[in-house]
């Protein structure tokens, strides 16, 4: 690993009206090695990204690349500096051919016009560096987002091989995936490379870093050798308080409760999954643990009507009950805040107000409307309840940062008096404060009595607050736990290997 | 993994439905109808649709980028307005040609640089554009103006005749104009960086930017070919009809937007290709043959075309729905 800095930011300053995005921030990059960004949520770490790609431009400070100050304005720039980026959302155009994706803006022609037959052969010799044997004719989008995630890697390195940042590449991957990107960081980094590695998986950053950088609101904390920072005191830079906040939730009631029944589905099948058998007790946190595409996600979809039922029985309370879409499964009080907070949440432009109260409203009809006051109330209560940050509930709800916005999501659902609240990766991508605070509440909710469904990749969360478990692998339940079986160990096993 | 997985691309099948469907109907045609099924009626398309063959050439550009274009049918009418008024004052069309074909340049880029750099709705600055050019026809003049200048006439009435059998087939001069801006355009698409560049607007537009395409430019480069397309079928439109009406054209954007999407292009961008739009406009042209043939009311050509838009709408909508299923099973 050479020791001589190939990339030097110093003193970066970024202001956005009103906010100080980065004051006086530094990193450096050392050729061949993987250096992790990390920060919470609004540490800087993304404008920091921005500003060395050039998409937001540094206010001052200098850049420094292989000895001479560069100043990327745009994309292009920095590309031509040697930087090259892969952004969380896979930046590729779905439309064209894998090969084309590779090499667009900078074809090889033959004479005037491209020359296609280069592109394929050289995409393919590429794409075999990188274990990929696929067809580079094919359009991109018929490939599967890990597989999209390789070609923009690719087409990062071969663009220009010096300074590779990857933000956040590993949210939408399986853990063989993310394995295997691992492989390929290695294996760029034994090249000589540097690469930027931005993530909120703490336990990723271990496994393949070797120095991480810490941001705070905009600050910088310090940069640390990996082997030397114990991930508590990691935590404890990130979020400038100790970790005990997190060890100190109490699991809930982990003794035998004989608890009644509320919901139990009956060979349940939609057309992305079958043969579910669950039962769902009241005042109990039920989790429905396995890897991304188990099938964990559309178990809760089925309870909630949110998928097409194709056949199979859901009973309320012993009744046998017709769910066939969200609304029946609102007017039987549940209440359901999916996976994916920008696109099936909120609701940009609207208020929080608005927000909170908009399933309530859905839940009494729309003849029975809401009156201001009673509005204003339920708002005012929940904001203060669930301490959502926020100067007032006109704001909209766009404005607020992730882990607010899902305390506004999950004060919609509070607000219509749920019996049973089920919550898909209510903590994915919001910082380890907010984290803290919705794994409590989702605790203190069942402990009055409400029926939760909580959904996680991370282990240790779904650990430290389910006292019910179903463990799924390839779409089928593959086992269920009870209080103090509940351990990661236990877990794991059965995600792994089944019973 | 699948290598040799070939699947079906949406705007290919879409072309080869459009094809299939125009043999169908000319066949139907001629055995229904006496003298259809000749080279004559074939040819004449082309002879009659060559100004909407080079204007939906154009707009396919705009489509492709995810964009629209409205404005295309007004700029149509006020080339042949301007033109046919210019040439009865006595200029020459060695100069009238290049003005208009500059105007549309410059409405182009006057669309696209609000499209681009003001984040209008190309909707809105089209009907804009679309409005203000349909007006400037009337203030030029609101009376139809004939054309008697001898090029015009010349190139109006220049054609290559072939006789086959006992019957005469012809096929105009500035039909192959027509054709010539359809295989630049198809180069243009297929092998220049610009047109690469334009799909991957249409595809994903952030993405364009992030490879470190020029999104600006291309981008405005679009409104501006699609706009000097349209002039250029304006200019072949005054050949046709020898003469510049201010109230011409009406809704003919229509047609060519309509054209392109049957040939297999997206609204939503960065899918089809210029072949399927002249086989959208060839479509249509058959259509129109077979009303009159069947001494229909005009407007059945509209109501036909709706139709057939329609199934070609719904038809890609399932194909890619279906693509997209197949995608999730891995």
């Amino acid at each position: 690993m050479g020791e001589k800095e190939l990339l030097t930011m110093s003193g970066i300053r970024k202001n956005f009206p009103g906010v100080k995005a980065l004051d006086d921030v530094q990193f450096d990059l050392r050729a061949g090695e993987i250096h992790a960004l990390l920060g919470e949520n609004g540490a800087g770490k993304s404008t920091l990204i921005k500003v060395l790609t050039g998409v937001e431009i540094k206010d001052s400070g200098t850049i420094i690349m292989n000895d001479q100050e560069i100043n990327p304005h745009s994309p292009i720039d920095a590309q031509n500096a040697g930087i090259s980026t892969v952004y969380q959302e896979v930046n590729l155009c779905p439309d064209l051919s894998v090969a084309e994706n590779v090499f667009i803006g900078r074809e090889p022609r033959k004479g005037k016009h491209i020359d296609w037959k280069t592109i394929n052969t050289r995409t393919a010799e590429l794409l075999k560096e990188f274990d990929l044997d696929i067809n580079v004719e094919e359009r991109l989008d018929n490939y599967s987002v890990a597989i999209q995630q390789m070609i923009a890697i690719a087409r990062a390195v071969d663009v220009s091989a010096k300074v590779l940042i990857l933000d956040e590449p590993t949210s939408s991957l399986s853990t063989a995936e993310v394995k295997k990107l691992f492989e390929i960081m290695n294996m760029l980094k034994d090249k000589g490379m540097g690469i930027v590695f931005v993530t909120h998986f703490l336990d990723q950053v271990y496994e393949v870093s070797d120095r991480i950088t810490i941001l705070r609101n905009g600050t910088y904390v310090g940069t640390y050798d990996a082997d030397k920072l114990p991930m508590i005191e990691l935590v404890g830079k990130m979020i400038g308080k100790l970790y005990d906040e997190l060890e100190d939730i109490p699991k809930v009631s982990t003794g035998e409760t004989a608890s009644e029944e509320l919901i139990r589905i009956e060979n349940g099948e939609t057309s992305e999954i079958s043969a579910v058998n669950v039962s769902i007790e009241k005042g109990q946190v039920t989790g429905f643990s396995g890897l991304l595409g188990s099938g964990r996600s559309e178990i809760a979809r089925l309870i909630f009507g949110a998928d097409k039922k194709t056949g199979g029985k859901t009973y309320i309370r012993g009744r046998e009950k017709d769910i066939n879409n969200p609304l029946d499964a609102i007017k039987n009080d549940m209440a359901f805040c999916p996976e994916d907070r920008k696109k099936e949440g909120i609701v940009g432009d609207l208020s929080i107000r608005e927000n909170i109260i908009i399933a309530l409203q859905s839940k009494r009809g729309i003849f029975n409307k809401i009156s201001k006051k009673e509005a204003d109330e339920i708002a005012a209560k929940l904001i203060k309840d669930l301490s959502i940050k926020t100067p007032s509930a006109d704001q909209k709800i766009k404005n607020l940062s992730g882990g607010n916005q899902q305390k506004v999501i999950l004060a919609r659902w509070l607000a219509t008096r749920p019996d049973l609240l089920i919550l898909d990766e209510p903590t994915r991508g919001i910082d380890i404060g907010a984290k803290a605070e919705i794994q409590k509440t989702i605790v203190d909710l069942a402990q009055q009595g409400m029926s939760c469904i909580f959904i996680s990749s991370e282990i240790d969360e779904m650990d430290r607050c389910c006292n019910r478990m179903f463990v799924l692998k390839d779409k089928e339940i593959v086992g269920s736990l009870k209080g103090e079986e509940i351990t990661q160990g236990a877990i794991m096993k059965m995600m792994a290997g089944g019973k | 993994m699948n290598k040799k997985k070939k699947s079906i691309k949406i705007e290919n099948i879409s072309m080869i439905i459009a094809f299939c469907l125009f043999v169908i109907m000319f066949i139907v045609g001629s055995i229904k109808y006496d003298h259809f099924g000749t080279v004559s009626t074939f040819l004449n398309l082309f002879n009659d649709n060559a100004y909407l063959i080079v204007v939906a050439v154009g707009i396919t550009f705009v489509l492709l980028t995810g964009g629209i274009d409205i404005s295309v049918s007004s700029v149509v009418a006020f080339t042949c307005v301007l033109s046919a008024y210019l040439l009865q004052r006595g200029w020459s069309a060695v100069i009238v040609i290049p003005i208009v074909l500059a105007i549309g340049l410059l409405n182009g880029f006057c669309v696209g640089y609000c499209v681009q750099v003001f984040k209008i709705q190309p909707f809105i600055i089209t009907l804009a554009s679309q409005f203000l050019l349909r007006g400037m026809c009337a203030v030029v003049s609101t009376v139809s103006i004939p054309i008697e200048n001898g090029f015009y006439k010349a190139a109006a009435l220049k054609k290559i005749t072939f006789k086959i059998g006992r019957t005469n087939a012809k096929l105009y001069l500035y039909v192959f104009l027509a054709l010539l801006v359809v295989l630049v355009a198809y180069y243009v698409l297929k092998y220049t960086r610009f047109g690469r560049t334009i799909y991957a607007i249409g595809s994903n537009e952030q993405s364009a930017e992030y490879m470190g395409l020029n999104v600006k430019w291309v981008k405005i480069g679009a409104y501006m070919i699609c706009s000097f397309c349209a002039a250029l079928g304006g200019i072949i439109f005054s050949f046709y009809t020898l003469a510049g009406y201010s109230l011409q054209n009406m809704g003919m954007e229509l047609d060519a937007i309509a054209s392109a999407v049957i040939g297999g292009t997206l609204l939503s961008g960065g899918v089809g290709n210029v072949f399927g739009s002249v086989i959208g406009v060839l479509i249509q042209g058959i259509i129109q043959t077979i009303v009159t043939y069947q001494n229909l009311n005009a407007w059945w050509t509209k109501v036909t075309v709706a139709a057939l838009l329609c199934l070609f709408i719904v038809m890609q909508r399932l194909i890619s729905i279906r693509a997209d299923k197949q995608k999730g099973k891995g």
